[in-house]
């Protein structure tokens, strides 16, 4: 694995039920390429829980993966409301989510910081009105 | 802990995945919050839930646990099932409540599952 490889991902956001599947499938692809068990799992979920985001609160969007020799970047944009206080959304327990997100079983408030737990570095660029984009990377070594 | 012992302790029934009943779990997480289980638990783990969606599958999956009980007597879909056979996940169900399923496999030595930090 000298040159990196991508993987593009549409994640619909309009079924809850189909939400997560391109983490499914990423998730194939690492285990594919043999990456350890655990830089897989950190992945996987860090992705899914941003794939989950996008459908609860933006309506779908696109994911970008970049598998390189030294990390897994993640890469997800979407066209949403946008996120108004990043620091305040980055708080365990803080949501905007309703009430019938929540019977789902997401929406807790744990989806951005879970995705902050398992990465080694993340952004996040929103701007209200227009969209967000949220890039994610997993060190391999 | 394995898969069938659970099993007889909750006096569960399989929704699928009877061959892999010899398998083994080594911590446990019970909720219907899967943000929470993704927050907490490690691998080779068995998620009790009372959540029945497709999304309850998923999470097992990005968490790689290899079993779910199904408290009060909850039923998973069609399509629940199977997502679970793909991913080689084992369903359960039983009609015990969540706090009494957890305080039973606690109780038989399955302890809780450590936190990530």
């Amino acid at each position: 694995m000298s040159e990196g490889l991508t993987f593009h991902f549409n994640v619909d956001g309009e079924d809850f039920t189909s939400a997560g599947q391109a983490s499914v499938m990423m998730k194939k692809n690492l285990r594919q390429l043999g990456l350890p068990p655990e830089i897989i799992r950190r992945v996987s979920v860090a992705m899914y829980e941003g794939e989950i985001n996008m459908v609860i609160h933006a309506g779908g969007g696109v994911a970008d993966v970049n598998v390189t020799e030294n990390y897994v970047e993640i890469i997800l944009t979407d066209s949403g409301p946008g996120i108004k206080d990043i620091e305040q959304a980055m708080q365990e327990g803080f949501s905007t989510a309703t009430d019938s997100i929540r019977s789902l079983g997401f929406g807790a408030g744990m989806g951005l910081p879970n995705m902050k737990r398992y990465s080694d570095y993340m952004h996040i660029d929103s701007e209200v009105g227009k969209g967000t984009t949220i890039t994610m990377r997993v060190n391999i070594n | 802990m394995k898969i069938s012992t659970i099993k007889e302790l909750l006096d569960a029934n399989t929704v699928c995945g009877e061959e892999q009943l010899s398998r083994h779990v080594y911590s446990a997480c019970g909720s219907d919050m899967m943000s929470d289980v993704l927050a907490y638990v490690k691998d080779q783990a068995v998620l009790l839930t009372g959540l029945v969606n497709s999304q309850v599958i998923r999470t097992a999956e990005m968490m790689d646990m290899n079993c779910i009980v199904f408290v009060r007597s909850k039923v998973p879909t069609a399509e629940m099932i199977e997502l679970a056979k793909e991913s080689g996940i084992v369903l359960l169900t039983t009609s015990k409540r969540l706090y009494e399923a957890c305080g039973i496999l606690y109780s038989n030595g399955l302890i809780g599952n450590r936190v990530k930090d």
